[in-house]
């Protein structure tokens, strides 16, 4: 770290902050110049920490470095591998889950991030041989060829749906706006969404 | 990624004085949908995640007689929900849909928006903001830059500002509140974004413990604006070029106007010749074409990207064409 002049007028505080980090801080952090004073805040890491997740309604407490990204805490600590990783930047959607009633990309969320809110996973949408209606269009709507994105793409449209639930096939098209398929199943994709459009206002009416 | 401690502070000030005084010290998160990407490619290395999520007066959009304020936390998806966005600043409605990405409109902040970094490819990779080769040259002149800068573009920066919302705000003349240990300063967003002149420098004027809280933008009242983007991909990509204008008129005539570029330049490009060209004219089809032709006069274009100049040409035209039919 590079040593800076203090300037006139700064304060001995101030200086130190110059040279190195805040010092409002508590816990062992790796870089405090000096010991904290005012508002303490807590600082985890490096290193292990403890973090809890609610997946799919379930509580799971685990010990994550502050670096692992929501889609790793998903597939590779609880083996919920449905959520793929795929450019693992942001950009193809294949990671979506929805986390606060929102679909999001997991791989650019720290797990961390993602505790005291609901995290919900494609795994939720089928237990045993029933299957949420997305599921079903997905398969009668021919939505996927090598599947890969589908999990990313079912989540995104579940999201989609819960928000618009009676949308026209351009409200589809961008509302999937955040999910690429190589494949490129993209009306089979926009047709079964409308289809489990349907399908689920009618659940909700009968 | 590189190892790192976090922290998840309440308030401004106590996020404050979690940075240090060098990027590699701490960076600040806000929805990570950048930082986490520049992080994995080792772009980034900070020692220290300062979170800005738990603090509650970075959040929400309020408007008053003194304009808009949107506090950095805003969501793009919450600001293009806004009514007051969408009925009087249809320049900032138009820039979130732009981010066509239900999920990024979810995790991105307005605050990270404006301060992400450049997806220069060149900088993505490891070569530096100023992509200099071995031998101390940039590698853009002679290299792939098909979607480098047009205008502004002599060097040593050859990147272009990536925010979206940098020209509508610019246009709007709205500013940024920015807060440090020293205290806070306002600025014009202007001024906010820079061409670096060193490797050192940034595209803008942030300081690495200096936090961005708010963005100002003047009443709209009387103001007509609008943004057009001429993008390759209806999603998952960035623009290729924009214009964003904003119109005082006086009857049908332009008193004032304001036109910026995006995606042209290190900075949002404030197009003065058009701007000029259109004050004291009505607002008519001949008026429109000839500040659309005056906005990329001057432009230096490299090896690879011509195409922008009729672009920008184009994406000013457009613009002031929704403006002149939107009705405030
Ligand atoms: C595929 C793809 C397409 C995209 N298309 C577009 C597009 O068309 N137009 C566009 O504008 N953007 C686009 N984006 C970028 C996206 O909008 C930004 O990544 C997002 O808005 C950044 O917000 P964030 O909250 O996630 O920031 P973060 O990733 O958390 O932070 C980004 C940077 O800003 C800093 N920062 C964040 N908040 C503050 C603050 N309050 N004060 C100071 N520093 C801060 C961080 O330290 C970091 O360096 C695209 C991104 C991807 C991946």
């Amino acid at each position: 770290m590079k040593k800076k002049k203090p300037e006139p007028g700064v304060t001995r505080r101030g200086f130190i902050r110059g040279v190195g980090l805040g010092s409002g801080v508590a816990g062992a952090g790796i870089l405090e110049t000096e010991a904290a004073a005012a508002p303490a805040v807590q600082v985890v890491g490096p290193g292990p920490a403890q973090v809890t997740l609610k997946v799919n309604g379930k509580q799971h407490t685990l010990n994550l470095e502050p670096r692992v990204t929501l889609l790793d805490a998903l597939r590779d600590h609880l083996n919920y591998t449905g959520a793929k990783k795929v450019c693992d930047r942001a950009s193809c959607g294949a990671c979506t889950v929805i986390v606060g009633g929102k679909a999001v990309y997991a791989c650019n969320m720290l797990a961390i991030e993602a505790q005291g809110q609901d995290i919900q996973t494609v795994e939720s949408l089928s237990s045993g041989n029933k299957y949420h209606p997305l599921i079903t269009a997905f398969v009668e709507n021919d939505a996927q060829q090598c599947g890969f994105c589908t999990p990313g793409f079912v989540m995104a449209a579940k999201a989609f749906l819960e928000q618009n639930p009676n949308p026209t096939y351009e409200e589809v098209k961008a509302g999937l706006g955040g999910n690429l398929c190589r494949c490129g199943t993209y009306i089979g994709l926009r047709n079964a969404v409308l289809q489990a459009a349907k399908q689920m206002k009618g659940a909700a009416n009968g | 990624m590189q190892a790192f401690e976090y922290a998840r502070p309440s308030t401004v000030q106590e996020a404050v004085s979690l940075l240090g005084n060098s990027w590699e010290d701490a960076n600040l998160l806000a929805g990570g949908t950048d930082l986490l990407s520049l992080m994995k490619d080792y772009i980034h290395t900070p020692k220290r995640l300062v979170s800005l999520k738990g603090i509650k007066e970075l959040e929400g959009i309020r408007k008053s007689a003194g304009g808009l304020r949107i506090g950095a936390l805003v969501t793009l998806e919450e600001l293009l929900r806004n009514p007051d966005v969408r009925k009087e600043y249809p320049s900032l409605a138009a820039a979130a849909r732009g981010v066509a990405s239900p999920q990024m409109r979810n995790m991105g902040t307005v605050g990270g928006d404006l301060c992400q970094r450049p997806r220069c490819w060149y900088f993505r990779l490891g070569f530096g903001l100023l992509a200099k080769g071995p031998n101390g040259e940039s590698l853009v002149p002679s290299g792939d830059n098909r979607y480098h800068a047009i205008f502004n573009n002599r060097g040593p920066a050859y990147f272009v500002s990536a925010s979206s919302f940098g020209p509508p705000l610019v246009a709007l003349g709205a500013t940024v509140n920015l807060v440090s240990p020293s205290g806070t300063r306002e600025l014009p967003v202007e001024k906010f974004f820079v061409a670096p002149a060193t490797e050192n420098a940034r595209e803008n004027v942030l300081a690495p413990n200096e936090i961005l809280t708010e963005i100002l933008v003047p009443p709209a009242a009387g103001v007509r604006n609008a943004t057009y983007e001429v993008r390759q991909k209806m999603a998952l990509d960035y623009p290729l070029a924009t214009a964003s204008v904003a119109l005082r008129m006086r009857g049908n005539t332009v008193a004032s106007a304001r036109i910026v570029l995006g995606h042209v330049a290190p900075v949002p490009w404030r197009a003065q010749a058009a701007e000029k060209a259109l004050t004291g004219k009505t607002l008519n089809a001949a008026a429109i074409e000839e500040a659309a032709k005056a906005a990329v006069q001057g432009a230096t274009p490299l090896s690879m990207n011509g195409y922008k100049v009729q672009l920008a040409s184009v994406a000013v035209k457009r613009a002031l064409e929704e403006a002149a039919q939107a009705r405030t």
